[in-house]
């Protein structure tokens, strides 16, 4: 547990005096609260201005949604996690008629053995934990049945959010969803594709992860 | 006068400000940063109320840090982070590098971290046969080219696109010329992909650690901190020990600063917060996580009042982005990791005030930099402090190296000085005989430096307290 | 900001070292604004410097030495009205600070109360109007640091210049920008210091303005010095002054 390096360090914090200072808890300024509604428009017109795509879409029609996109741009390969919240939407969907729709390829091997494959896959999709409206972003927490990798390694990024899980700031959605309980292997805020202004804030998209990024908000 | 500092910095500047094209490119970059950070920042007074907030949450960590710490490490622990204890960077290099051995890893691929360019990991690793390969595209830029970081949020802002296009046609192998930024980028991705399916370990920073949930927090645009910190085997994450937060709930009003200041950004794109290795069942992300804790000279700040405010720092780049001085002679010129104004503060207490300590020269005091800091640190007076510090003024200098500038002449100037503006009698005697030299002063010593631009002042035949005594005005 | 106190009918002047020796006309025509105000003006002989060239140095208790003595010698209830940001915020912020935690505090706290820059002074505690007598003309305000930052005057001054109805204000690109000045900085570290007021000229030849107007006479040295170094034609002027010749009718009477 303790190395010299590590009792030297914690020595001289005890002996800084900072202790002896009593600051207060800060006093941090209330968020802007939104209605549901609001909430959507809020974060759609935030995502969208960092170029993600958003289709506010029915439940009952997402998927058909999905379909047109998916046979609209071409992907070859579409990966998703089978046993996860839209898995099943997924292949119950894909059943019917697969004509011009991407093969379904489900992320269910660890990395290890995958990782070729993975490189490979045109279009990813995820369900999401919530959105957060005051700054336009979805929240992701991967799980076994949606690894982390499945939201960034394909040039495309999916996502299904519901709109009653979108909390009005991050600051809402840290306390209702209890946060503080237990976080995660590894919890994810995601604002737009992946993208970088390194050279001459000159903007350029899809820079390490998706190149797009598309949101259906699920009312 | 012996200033004893082991880099050149006048020579640096000289060169930096001879350099028309820097001139340009840092113009340009500094006029953005700092434009899009005035878009996002909108309404003044809210501006105010959450500076005040991230002001009063980092003092508060800092007011508990070592019980933070603690608890950060506990929490780790408990999620099967493996947590490292650095108390310099000659420490904090040999725990990587031991990780590094114990993985048969002879790549290492690196997400942005200034801490471990405080390090100098990339060079020590290399000493020891070990590559470390950069991934943020600005970074991948500057290591092709040789160079170091010269902006903590935007390493390559030196640049122009005709450098860089120049750069990858020499340093890559097939890569045509092109001055496409599209195409840069899309040249710079295909090379990264490769090596992030290929390296085993991958290292990242901190931006905050939260004490709280053992969780640590990064904020990036692009993803390679993502790939970084999920498709090798191993992770290593490397902070300073100032990044520790007490909660969850004191993130977003630091996340809307820290973005906001530094790139002008309501939220980036990627907020990635790790607080395990994979578990049991879960298909990808390291399998080892480790948290190292680096103090390098953190410590030793946290015991002096005033100078424990550095440690306010969340590393966001404005006081660069609004710097007079900075935009005029660019990163590099500073001689060191950490430039502009806060590097100003921070290195001389890290390296040493005979290191560093004319650093503290180069500040006008214009104020700009302490007008904008998300955490409200008061720079300039930091830096006066560190002034004071470098002469032993207050005779009790914490900084390593205090009085190392101390030397008879300057001492018995400003002790002049004070007579002169005490003593009413020598005072006027003082401003008569200026009067009298009028023009004719001779141009050595500081005016010798004054009138390498300029004409040399002018003083007046007759002061104003001349002008007063003969109006016969009532002085009390 | 401080409070605002009623009109009074005396008050203090602090002329700062710089008028002193180099442009007394700064100080006297100071002097005259605030007499043409129906104020009397005292004007402390035993005053000197606010101690900001050593404080700004690192050679604090030489600055609290002259600091005390500046203190000491405008005791009275009166405000004190200085024709200079930059000592102004050296007086008002960096005293309170420089006696923290000692006996001399409150004596410190208030002084700081008491200090008034000039701008600030004339146009919220004496609310002036300005009748312009002076031909058309074009110029140009540059702004200290202090003035702008620790002070918050700016507004202020460019206020009072756009009283002058013939008088053409236009502003500077770079307005926030400093010329480079900062005391002894432009000795210990005279490239960049050079490099900064070059723009700074630059920027002020752009706006066509034959004057550049200042109310900080360590930024006017800095200016001026530069422009005729340059052979540019353009005149720096203390906003006092400037004010004053607009305003009196006789250009030269001062």
């Amino acid at each position: 547990m303790t190395s010299p390096d590590r009792d030297r360090i914690m020595a001289r914090l005890h002996t800084s005096g900072t202790e002896h200072t009593v600051v207060p808890e800060a006093a941090i300024p209330p968020d802007s609260a939104f209605d549901p509604q609001e909430k959507i428009t809020q974060l759609a017109t935030l995502m969208g201005a960092m170029k993600t795509e958003v289709h506010v879409v029915e439940t009952a029609g997402w998927v058909d949604k999905l379909k047109e996109l998916a046979r609209e741009r071409g992907w070859e390969q579409l990966l998703y996690g089978p046993a996860s919240p839209i898995g099943s939407a997924i292949e119950t969907a894909w059943e019917s008629d697969t004509d011009g729709l991407p093969a379904l390829v489900a992320y269910t091997e660890p990395v290890e053995s995958f990782k070729d494959k993975l490189f490979q896959i045109d279009a990813g999709i995820t369900s999401t934990q919530g959105g957060i409206a005051d700054v336009g972003a979805i929240v992701l927490w991967p799980t076994e049945e949606e690894p982390r990798l499945l939201s960034l390694v394909p040039p495309v990024h999916v996502a299904v959010l519901h709109a009653d899980t979108i909390t009005s700031s991050l600051a809402e959605m840290i306390s209702v969803q209890n946060w503080a309980g237990g976080m995660p292997t590894n919890a994810l805020l995601i604002s737009g594709p992946s993208k970088t202004a390194d050279i001459e804030f000159t903007l350029v998209f899809g820079v390490h992860g998706p190149k797009e990024l598309v949101v259906f908000i699920l009312k | 006068m012996g200033t004893g500092n082991s880099f050149d910095f006048e020579r640096n500047i000289d060169a930096a400000l001879a350099d028309q094209q820097l001139k340009k490119n840092l113009r340009n970059a500094m006029d953005i940063l700092v434009e899009k950070r005035r878009a996002v920042f909108t309404d003044p007074e809210a501006l105010e109320q959450l500076r005040a907030a991230g002001n009063a949450i980092k003092r508060r960590a800092l007011s508990k840090l070592p019980q933070l710490l603690e608890q950060l490490e506990a929490k780790c622990r408990q999620n099967g982070i493996q947590v490292h204890w650095a108390e310099d960077t000659a420490a904090a290099n040999r725990i990587v590098l031991e990780i590094m051995r114990a993985n048969d890893a002879t790549e290492l691929v690196k997400g942005k971290s200034m801490v471990s360019e405080e390090m100098h990991l990339n060079r020590f690793l290399k000493d020891h046969g070990i590559e470390a390969l950069e991934s943020d595209l600005g970074e991948f830029i500057i290591q092709l080219n040789g160079e170091t970081p010269s902006h903590i949020i935007v390493p390559a802002i030196h640049k122009n696109k005709d450098e860089v296009a120049e750069i990858f046609h020499d340093k890559l192998p097939d890569t045509p010329y092109t001055e496409d930024v599209e195409e840069l980028t899309r040249i710079a991705r295909q090379a990264m992909r490769k090596l992030f399916a290929r390296v085993k370990v991958g290292l990242s920073g901190v931006n905050f650690a939260i004490a709280e949930t053992g969780t640590l927090l990064l904020v990036e645009n692009e993803g390679n901190g993502r790939m970084s910190t999920t498709v090798p085997d191993v992770h290593i994450a490397v902070m300073g020990l100032e990044k520790v937060l007490e909660k969850l709930s004191d993130v977003p009003p630091l996340l809307r600063l820290l973005t906001g200041s530094a790139t002008g950004q309501i939220i980036t794109t990627y907020v990635n917060m790790i607080t395990s290795p994979r578990k049991e069942g879960e298909k990808d992300g390291p399998k080892e996580v480790h948290l190292v804790i680096l103090d390098n000279g953190r410590s030793r700040m946290l015991a002096d009042p005033e100078f424990r405010e550095t440690l306010l720092c969340i590393r966001c780049g404005t006081c660069l982005n609004h710097c007079p001085v900075y935009v005029r002679i660019g990163g590099h010129a500073y001689g060191h990791v950490y430039p502009g104004p806060i590097g100003k503060i921070l290195t001389p207490q890290m390296e040493g005030l005979e290191q560093a300590g004319v650093l503290a020269t180069a500040s006008s005091l214009c104020g700009a930099c302490g007008d904008v800091c998300p955490v409200k640190i008061p720079i300039p007076a930091l830096i006066r402090r560190l002034r004071s510090e470098s002469y032993d003024a207050k005779g009790d200098g914490t900084v390593s190296g205090h009085g190392y500038k101390k030397n008879l002449t300057e001492t018995l100037v400003w002790k002049g000085w004070e007579l002169v503006n005490v003593h009413p009698a020598l005072n006027r005697l003082s401003t008569k005989m200026a009067g009298a030299m009028g023009k004719r002063l001779p141009k050595v010593g500081p005016l010798k430096q004054w009138t390498r631009a300029r004409s040399a002042p002018k003083f007046a035949g007759k002061s104003l307290h001349d002008h007063e005594l003969e109006k016969g005005g009532r002085d009390d | 900001m401080a409070r605002i106190p009623e009109k009074p009918t005396t008050v203090y002047m602090f002329g700062t070292c710089l008028v002193d020796m180099a442009f007394p006309r700064a100080g006297i025509a100071a002097h005259r604004l605030l007499e043409r105000e129906g104020l009397t003006v005292l004007f402390p002989q035993a005053q000197s410097c606010c101690g900001q060239p050593a404080f700004n140095s690192g050679f604090i208790k030489e600055a609290r030495a002259v600091a005390r003595k500046q203190i000491e010698v405008f005791p009275g209830p009166l405000p004190i009205v200085v024709p200079s940001g930059s000592c102004a915020g050296m007086m008002k912020h960096h005293y309170p600070e420089m006696f923290a935690d000692t006996a001399e505090y409150p004596k410190a706290r208030q002084f700081a109360d008491r200090v008034f820059e000039l701008s600030e002074f004339l146009v919220r505690v004496l609310d002036v109007r300005l009748d312009d007598v002076g031909p058309p003309e074009t110029v140009t305000w540059h702004t200290s640091c202090h003035a702008l930052r620790e002070m918050g005057v700016i507004e202020e001054s460019k206020s009072l210049i756009r009283q002058l109805e013939h008088v053409n204000l236009v502003e500077l690109e770079r307005e926030e920008e400093c010329c480079g000045f900062g005391g002894t900085f432009s000795v210990k570290q005279p490239a960049i210091s050079t490099a900064m007021v070059k723009d700074k000229i630059d920027d002020i030849a752009r706006t066509g303005a034959a004057t550049v107007l200042s109310g900080d006479c360590g930024c006017l040295m800095n200016i001026t010095g530069a422009l005729e170094y340059h052979r540019v034609p353009v005149e720096g002027k203390h906003l006092a002054e400037f004010l004053w010749e607009r305003t009196n009718g006789n250009r030269k009477q001062l």
